[in-house]
């Protein structure tokens, strides 16, 4: 029996991605036929049985492909190396289909994609070009390649992930040898103090090493802290692992009953395990947004003085060059129209909901969707110099001052720390000065009281939640990328909520009209060959539509098939004029149809709202659109504080105004126009298609469609917060036993590693609860 | 008790193996795609995926 699922796909999806199609159809589109036929001519035909998914998700896509070659580095001469990042990689199937149709090419050496970070390696010999050809080929296959970017470089190549496991295993193995040790001498009554002195070194020899190598994450982190004349967890860690080595070893030095390397051995291997969970969970959301900027990230085609285009990176364009940008694509770069007026879609920059003609002479500033024609804009700015290059310093800024946030284990570790000094400073001269003990012996009970006050629980307390909570939240399309976020999103009492692409789509919507379903389907048809974005819109009111094949793209004007006819109104014979965007249809010289569109509220906003306000939050819409669309959208949610027409810096203000009120206001925005408003704020929340400079400035990040998931996300990190508070609470009550006890000396190393494995594993169970978070995706 | 003498060498020399084993693995990239290596022994290769540069 096969251990992975065979998914039977239903009769009516197409067969390569698994769309919905119409009955009679085996494709949804060209393209998948045309990559399904590839599949088939590579004789790789498994992957239909062995993939664990199917959605639409890989389905081709006619975007134009981001010019690779310049990214592939010589290793030797005519050897080449190129990093990907491959989008849609999402299960074995296709990591084994991606490798081995790659590992097809004549002349690829090494083909090997990872399945965690999305990366595909590749190495081949030849020209350096060839690069294009395969990452024209993952095309046809449905998956997307871009060069894998810094920013992804540094979510996948982490550096100090590989610390922590090596670190891990040290102290896992140096942990299991001492202890190997210790039981002989917990159970060895019998045994000669010769042969205890023996074991006693050997301990030593083992945990010495290991205390000192696996430690140093702690040291390090402890000693950053001390610098700034701070105390924080790792400082009371550090103190328990160092103190008790120098303890165990000045009984080995005079042959106690006991050492003590076990105990601070094991702690570090528990310890290291939580942090390590901790970072891969975050690590996890951190590359899936990775992921998202990297497929935003594009090239640009500039356009040469003789009239030649070439693609080239956005930092390569100089100010007065020209470039060209096609119809639905994204100006990255601030610049001016030329010749021609334009249509131009500033919901990302300004929030408006409708798309704004510019003529030419006029700005269009970075972010910018272009919904005519191909236009040609002159660039004013260089990326570095840019409005958005400005935006990134504001968030540089405003990241610093969210960086001085302290934590509830800070909050705990402040307290915990210095008590726990004098508790142990108090026994030790009780022992030594009050009841005559030999300072040695003196210094038993003081360390055990160290390390019996449960640093290790207290120190996973918060993280344990952490982890269970950012892994379920991750699951449900909720990426949790800060590691002080969930707690800042629990202390939140306003929300403030951008309009355009955060309460609505920020895509155009179809709206009704006297168009029949006929129509919508034939239109549709003609709508699939186009990248446009209203050719999408269409599309996406009737998805099972079936392809024409004979359609032909008419740049800036529309889509024509034989007779047929999809777009503008001039391209359709139409004398129409009207400032909702629209698509006309027109079939053999029938009467021509309109499909109007707008932005259409997300269909779970209102419940989204309505969550919000039952949570106890007052909610407000602060937008750049204008103030009559504002209006109705607010007037339909039901929301009574609303402001349109909102310029950024306004933005701001408004979540400065009320921070200096001492609310905590939580921010939650998609456009470049949210961005300094999204790092003021005192949690941030990026919505679903949020523009790359949101989704940097933002905590978290949702993916998927469901608005849902933020209130769902503020009740999680409630009880996140609920449940560290509880375990911080259950690691300091645990101390009212053992510290009397360790003091009064009466605890021993066997004691000791129960009282801390027990309390651990309190407060783990007690995080798991954590997982059981309402359910809210269908 | 003699025995000690030579087991404990033995036993750490061992435990050592396995670390020692542990950190090549790590150094050579085996702990960099835990969720593809998973999926990867599921699939049988019809094909080498890797050639070596003749």
């Amino acid at each position: 029996m096969s251990v992975i699922g065979r998914i039977a796909i239903p009769a009516a999806a197409c067969a390569h991605c698994g769309a919905t199609v119409a009955l009679d159809a085996r494709y949804c589109c060209a393209g998948c036929e045309a990559a399904h036929g590839l599949v088939e001519g590579l004789g790789l035909d498994d992957f239909y049985r062995r993939r664990s998914a199917a959605d639409g998700a890989l389905r081709p896509d006619a975007a134009p492909p981001v010019p690779l070659a310049t990214a592939a580095v010589a290793e030797a001469p005519e050897l080449w190396r190129l990093d990907l990042m491959v989008s849609g990689l999402r299960c074995g199937a296709c990591v084994w289909l991606v490798e081995q149709a790659l590992a097809a090419e004549p002349d690829m050496l090494a083909a090997r994609a990872a399945l965690t970070t999305r990366r595909l390696t590749l190495r081949w010999r030849g020209a350096q070009g060839r690069a294009e050809d395969f990452a024209a080929l993952l095309g046809r296959l449905g998956f997307r390649a871009v060069p894998f970017t810094p920013a992804c470089l540094r979510a996948a190549d982490d550096a100090e992930t590989r610390s922590l496991i090596r670190a891990l295993g040290i102290a896992a193995f140096g942990a299991m040898n001492v202890m190997l040790v210790s039981v002989a001498v917990w159970v060895g009554d019998d045994m000669g103090a010769e042969t205890r002195g023996f074991m006693h070194w050997l301990a030593a020899l083992i945990g010495l090493p290991t205390i000192a190598l696996a430690g140093l994450p702690f040291y390090r982190s402890a000693l950053a802290a001390l610098r700034a004349r701070r105390t924080n967890m790792d400082v009371a860690i550090s103190l328990g692992v160092l103190a008790t080595a120098a303890m165990s070893l000045s009984e080995a030095w005079r042959n106690g009953p006991f050492t003590w390397f076990d105990g601070a051995t094991t702690l570090l291997a528990l310890l290291l395990a939580g942090r390590l969970l901790d970072r891969t969970a975050r690590g996890r959301a951190g590359r899936a947004v990775a992921e998202l900027l990297a497929l935003q990230d594009g090239m640009v085609r500039r356009l040469a003085p003789d009239g030649c285009t070439e693609d080239v990176s956005t930092g390569a364009v100089r100010p007065g060059e020209r470039i060209l940008l096609a119809a639905g694509e994204r100006l990255r770069l601030d610049a001016v129209l030329e010749d021609a007026p334009g249509l131009f879609d500033l919901a990302a920059t300004t929030g408006e909901s409708l798309p704004r003609p510019v003529t030419p002479g006029a700005a269009v500033m970075a972010g910018a969707v272009n919904m005519g024609a191909p236009a040609v804009l002159r660039v004013t700015a260089a990326a570095a110099e840019g409005s958005l290059a400005a935006t990134g310093r504001l968030l540089e800024q405003a990241a610093a001052a969210r960086g001085r946030f302290v934590t509830l284990a800070d909050k705990a570790a402040r307290l915990y720390v210095p008590t726990v000094l004098v508790i142990a400073a108090g026994t030790f001269l009780g022992w030594w000065l009050g009841a005559g003990l030999g300072w040695q012996a003196a210094l038993v009970p003081a360390v055990a009281a160290l390390i019996v006050t449960c640093p290790c629980g207290l120190a996973i307390a918060v993280p344990a939640v952490q982890v269970v909570t950012v892994g379920a939240l991750f699951r449900r399309g909720v990426l949790v990328t800060s590691p002080t976020a969930l707690e800042r999103l629990a202390g939140i009492d306003h929300v403030v909520l951008d309009k355009t692409g955060t309460l609505t789509c920020g895509t155009p919507c179809l709206l009704p009209g006297d168009w029949t379903p006929q129509d919508l389907r034939a239109a549709a048809g003609l709508a699939r060959g186009s990248r446009h974005p209203l050719a999408r819109a269409l599309l996406a009111a009737c998805p099972e539509a079936p392809l024409r094949r004979d359609a032909v793209e008419h740049p800036g004007q529309g889509m024509a098939a034989g007779a047929a006819r999809l777009g503008s109104a001039r391209f359709c014979g139409v004398a129409a004029k009207g400032d909702t965007p629209v698509l006309w249809f027109t079939e053999g010289g029938s009467e021509p149809v309109a499909f109007r569109f707008a932005d259409a509220l997300r269909p779970d906003a209102r419940a989204a709202v309505e969550a919000l306000r039952s949570l106890g939050l007052p909610v407000e819409i602060l937008s750049g659109d204008a103030p009559a669309a504002v209006a109705r959208v607010a007037a339909e949610l039901g929301i009574e504080v609303w402001e349109g027409g909102v310029i950024p810096e306004a933005k701001r203000a408004r979540i400065a105004e009320l921070r200096a009120a001492g609310r905590h206001p939580l921010m939650v925005g998609d456009g470049i126009n949210d961005a300094g408003a999204l790092a003021l704020a005192h949690a941030a929340v990026a919505a679903p298609g949020a523009q790359d400079l949101a989704q940097v400035a933002a905590d978290l990040a949702l993916r998927g469609e469901a608005l849902l998931a933020l209130p769902e996300a503020l009740r999680a990190a409630r009880r996140a917060q609920a449940l560290a508070r509880q375990n911080i609470a259950f690691s300091l009550a645990y101390n009212l036993v053992a510290v009397p006890a360790a003091v009064a000396g009466l605890v021993t190393p066997l004691g000791a590693a129960a009282v801390m494995a027990s309390s651990s594993l309190v407060v783990i169970l007690n995080a798991l609860r954590a997982e059981r978070l309402g359910r809210w995706m269908p | 008790m003699d025995a000690l003498i030579a087991l404990v060498p033995v036993a750490l020399a061992l435990g050592l193996l396995g670390l020692l084993g542990f950190l090549w693995a790590l150094r050579s990239g085996q702990y960099e795609d835990l969720d593809g290596a998973g999926a990867r022994i599921l699939f049988d290769d019809t094909k080498p995926t890797e050639r070596q540069p003749r």
